[in-house]
């Protein structure tokens, strides 16, 4: 049944349906829903939550019960998440899955508290130390929020690594009607045999990320790089919008999108063959779809994003398999400013290319 | 007829550990074997090793392992304990490890009164990274990173763990010993065993701080190493129970 959702309490409820049972938070604007709805939500479901001492400590709690085998989350905003990422690293290194959610705020340093998309080189690219990805998804509606939230417990599980739900602070504050995926018992999910849980009969379990010698590693790396390749086959997801005979293609994510949508619709009654291309997983990134789209005739791609020219870098990397050479440009707003519809489209009907942002 | 009077606790693997020689590292790890053991522990044991000459620990230990970040270990047994509830579970670190880079996990783990036992390491240095000053360097000892000897006024001072975690609600037995001679070791064993028994009954969290050696980082003998420990580490650190809120069945102590 669809009720009226606050994005940050959709996720947390998408995550106790998928099964989660314990949460590990620190508060920071604009995500403190999350943890406030788990600190009592979790307690109806016979699950744990505890209000860390920081982000540092809330994630290395993930890496715990994670790897005991529960299906645990954590979730927090850009200066939180930077304190994560050791051990996010870890929690890749050792092949424990979990689920983390981040609601951008624009910075860099301590910034603001108003949407933003500055984490996505952060987040999409490793983030912590030492060759690793974790998988992310970029919801656009409080639905998506719900739906891949939900969708990343099962990733987490399959893959045996972290997940990131990358939100911003408009999807974490807004509401929007919704419904919630229909809850599981964790009870009946596989039993996990890799999880150091005690009640081992003897046989011994180590959860680890340590290995001194080179070709151990090395063959720990080309295990871990083929995981990657096959979430890259099996799990990238995206949306076209009226792309199927469209010259200039807008590439957005997230809430962004929505808003490129609009411009999209704008320009079509201008006369202009516009059309918007969302990557739904960040990483791995649809590239491939890129190369059709270019393959195809698309002359122009513009990355709209809420970041100085990170989501370009990925636009960009995709078109170079393509055979012809598109003009990629840049429209962004920063700080926790959001553009409107009508600047995409003014941007676009003017026929700049710019490659920086500020220009 | 022959009589098995010495054997390796059933909790340890029988594989030779790297420690360096008279390093105080491996016979903590026994006694803890022999603490669970004697309480009838075996398969339903987790532990969380450290960043430092422990890190390793899972090659040891024959329960299950996680090999934790830097100073993290009890935020990762946190989790653990959150997800197996009726585990017993015990957290092992070093000086480095739980008094600095860790500090706020340990001292917000025990005010929580986290249900596990932590043994606590402290040889005053850094040992896996080659004797730099730990937060626990007694003043004047020379390290690589205080050549001169630790100087206050340079470096800061000691902090005394037992001590400071003491002031707090959370913990329900927090003792600081030795294992230098046959009579500590014992003391010891008893120590790890009480914490073991306070997390069993749910009493809340327990610490065991073992004032150790690392004769490499000294640059000490084994022997000097622990005469060391007995004429001066414990005067910095003075031996004792810190807190004891007694166990269940326990005529109430002090
Ligand atoms: C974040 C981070 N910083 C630094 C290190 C390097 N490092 C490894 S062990 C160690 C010190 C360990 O000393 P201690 O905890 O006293 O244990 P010991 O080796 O003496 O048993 C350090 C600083 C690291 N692994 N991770
Ligand atoms: S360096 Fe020191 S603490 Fe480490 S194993 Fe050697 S003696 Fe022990």
């Amino acid at each position: 049944m669809k009720k009226l959702w606050k994005g940050n309490e959709a996720v947390a409820e998408a995550a106790v349906a998928a099964g989660c049972r314990c949460f590990f938070g620190y508060p920071i604007t604009p995500q403190n829903e999350i943890p406030e709805y788990m600190s009592w939500r979790l307690k109806e479901v016979g699950g744990h939550f505890v209000q860390a001492e920081s982000e540092v400590s809330a994630i290395n709690m993930v890496y715990g019960a994670g790897g005991a085998g529960v299906r645990a989350m954590t979730s927090s905003s850009g200066p939180g998440i930077s304190l994560k990422q050791e051990g996010i690293s870890y929690i890749a290194g050792a092949e424990i899955p979990c689920v983390i959610a981040d609601m951008m705020r624009a910075g860099p340093g301590l910034g603001g508290i108003q949407p933003s998309q500055s984490d996505y080189l952060q987040a999409v690219k490793g983030g912590g130390h030492g060759d690793y990805k974790v998988f992310v998804y970029a919801p656009a509606s409080v639905q998506e929020a719900a739906d891949l939230t939900f969708k990343a417990f099962d990733i987490a599980d399959k893959y045996r690594n972290p997940v990131m739900v990358l939100g911003d602070g408009m999807l974490g504050q807004m509401m929007e009607p919704a419904e919630i995926p229909a809850a599981i018992d964790p009870a009946t999910l596989p039993v996990k045999k890799w999880a150091a849980c005690g009640h081992n009969g003897g046989k011994q379990r180590v959860l680890s990320s340590i290995l001194m010698n080179p070709d151990d590693l090395e063959e720990h790396n080309r295990k871990l790089t083929r995981k990657y390749e096959q979430m890259a086959k099996e799990e990238t997801a995206y949306e076209h919008y009226r792309t199927e005979d469209a010259d200039i293609v807008l590439v957005a994510y997230g809430i962004v999108a929505r808003i490129c949508k609009a411009a999209v619709d704008m320009l079509r009654q201008a006369g202009i063959k516009a059309g918007l291309f969302r990557p739904i997983t960040l990483f791995p990134f649809p590239y491939g779809q890129l190369v059709k789209l270019a393959d195809g005739g698309v002359n122009k791609f513009i990355s709209v994003e809420l970041s100085c020219g990170q989501l370009i870098e990925d636009v960009k990397l995709g078109l170079y398999d393509s055979k012809n050479r598109p003009e990629v440009g840049i429209y962004a707003r920063v700080g926790g400013n959001v553009m409107k519809p009508e600047d995409v489209a003014d941007y676009v009907r003017k026929g700049k290319v710019s490659s920086s942002w500020i220009k | 007829m022959d009589q098995v009077v010495f054997r390796k606790p059933k909790l340890l693997n029988d594989t030779p550990m790297h420690y360096c020689p008279g390093c105080t590292h491996g016979i903590v790890h026994r006694l803890i074997a022999e603490a669970l053991e004697e309480l009838g522990e075996y398969d339903n044991v987790i532990g969380i090793a450290p960043v430092g000459c422990a890190v390793f620990a899972y090659n040891y230990f024959r329960c299950d392992m996680y090999e934790a970040a830097h100073g993290r270990a009890p935020s990762v047994a946190t989790g653990v304990k959150r997800a197996c509830e009726d585990s017993t579970v015990f957290v092992y670190q070093g000086d480095g490890d739980l008094a600095s880079i860790g500090m706020a996990e340990i001292v917000h783990a025990a005010t929580r009164g986290e249900n596990f036992t932590v043994i606590f390491i402290n040889n005053g240095i850094y040992g896996m990274t080659g004797g730099q000053m730990a937060p626990t360097t007694l003043p004047g000892q020379k390290t690589t990173t205080s050549q001169q000897g630790r100087d206050p006024k340079e470096h800061g001072n000691p902090i005394k763990v037992c001590e400071l975690l003491s002031t707090l609600t959370g913990p329900a037995y927090i003792a600081r010993t030795t294992v230098t001679d046959v009579k500590s070791v014992r003391a010891t064993r008893e120590a790890i065993k009480r914490g073991f028994t306070m997390q069993k009954q749910k009493r809340g969290f327990s610490l065991i701080e073992i004032l150790s050696t690392c004769p490499t980082n000294f640059h000490l003998s084994p022997l000097d190493s622990m005469k060391y420990i007995d004429e001066v580490a414990v005067k910095a650190y003075p031996l004792g129970v810190y807190k004891d809120i007694g166990l269940i069945g326990e005529e109430k102590k002090q």
